[in-house]
């Protein structure tokens, strides 16, 4: 059983990761008011909604089950405050700090008319600084990080995301850019 | 014949809600266009555009459920409907 809840803990750890990571890239195409090939805008923002919460639930079933595992040993306090765990404390912190932020995503996110545009894309903001941080976790607390799968896993994610910030900082990055900002005819 | 086109116009506006567009919030994004194509065009530079209407357009009974999902899904909160 002990063991099961090991490899249950690794895998969704690994799975939401990589959930996250795809999560970011649909984030930045739907930044950019463009449609995917077969997929419209409005179905980019739901699919970039749903493997978001797909994320969430996987980081979740990944919390508990090592909360449960002794080997992880994971107190209670280690699912809110960071850095005060008893095995790798600096890394686990990571993980706490990461699903944190998940956390306040996903409430600001779907309760987005809510609280309002302001609230929600300063919240939303922070997606890019949690998405190294569950990295560096994944690395520094991943019993397969050492693992060729798990790095091939990860060089994918990091591809993805990486070439996604850069389009995403380019000059035609939003839609009709080039027409707003250039001179009329 | 500029009357008759009010006259249409406003019992459209009696036999519908209206979706009304925040131009100031409003980036273009297409949502909405794609959403609600009987109802919103995409002007050149991305932006909806209802033919005959402003900020204020109606939205025939048919439509409700496609006006409510791009209201739900603008990126910008940029949509809402108008009570009656």
């Amino acid at each position: 059983m002990n063991e099961a809840l090991w490899a249950l803990g690794r895998g969704t750890g690994v799975v939401a990761l990589a959930l996250l990571s795809l999560s970011v890239v649909l984030g930045i195409v739907h930044r950019s008011g463009r449609p995917l090939p077969g997929l419209p805008r409005f179905s980019v923002t739901l699919v970039h909604r749903d493997v978001s919460l797909l994320g969430a639930v996987f980081t979740l079933i990944h919390v508990i089950a090592l909360f449960f595992d002794p080997q992880a040993q994971l107190n209670l306090v280690d699912f809110i405050l960071p850095f005060l765990g008893t095995a790798n404390p600096f890394w686990l912190g990571l993980g706490t700090v990461a699903s944190d932020v998940l956390v306040a995503l996903i409430l600001t996110g779907l309760l987005r008319r809510s609280v309002g545009f302001r609230v929600f894309r300063f919240v939303h903001w922070f997606a890019y600084a949690m998405w190294p941080i569950a990295l560096l976790h994944s690395f520094g607390d991943g019993t397969d990080s050492a693992a060729a799968w798990f790095n091939v896993v990860a060089v994918l994610c990091v591809a993805a995301v990486a070439s996604a910030v850069i389009w995403r900082l380019t000059t035609g990055f939003v839609e009709f850019k080039k027409l707003r900002t250039g001179e009329l005819p | 014949m500029s009357a008759l086109r009010n006259e249409l116009r406003r019992e459209l506006r009696r036999e519908s809600a209206l979706l009304h567009i925040d131009w100031t919030a409003c980036d273009g994004r297409g949502l909405c266009t794609e959403l609600l194509p009987e109802l919103l065009q995409r002007d050149e530079w991305g932006y909806p555009l209802s033919l005959g209407y402003g900020s204020n357009v109606p939205v025939p009974r048919a439509l409700m459920d496609a006006a409510q999902d791009a209201v739900a899904l603008c990126p910008r909160q940029a949509l809402r409907m108008l009570g009656r």
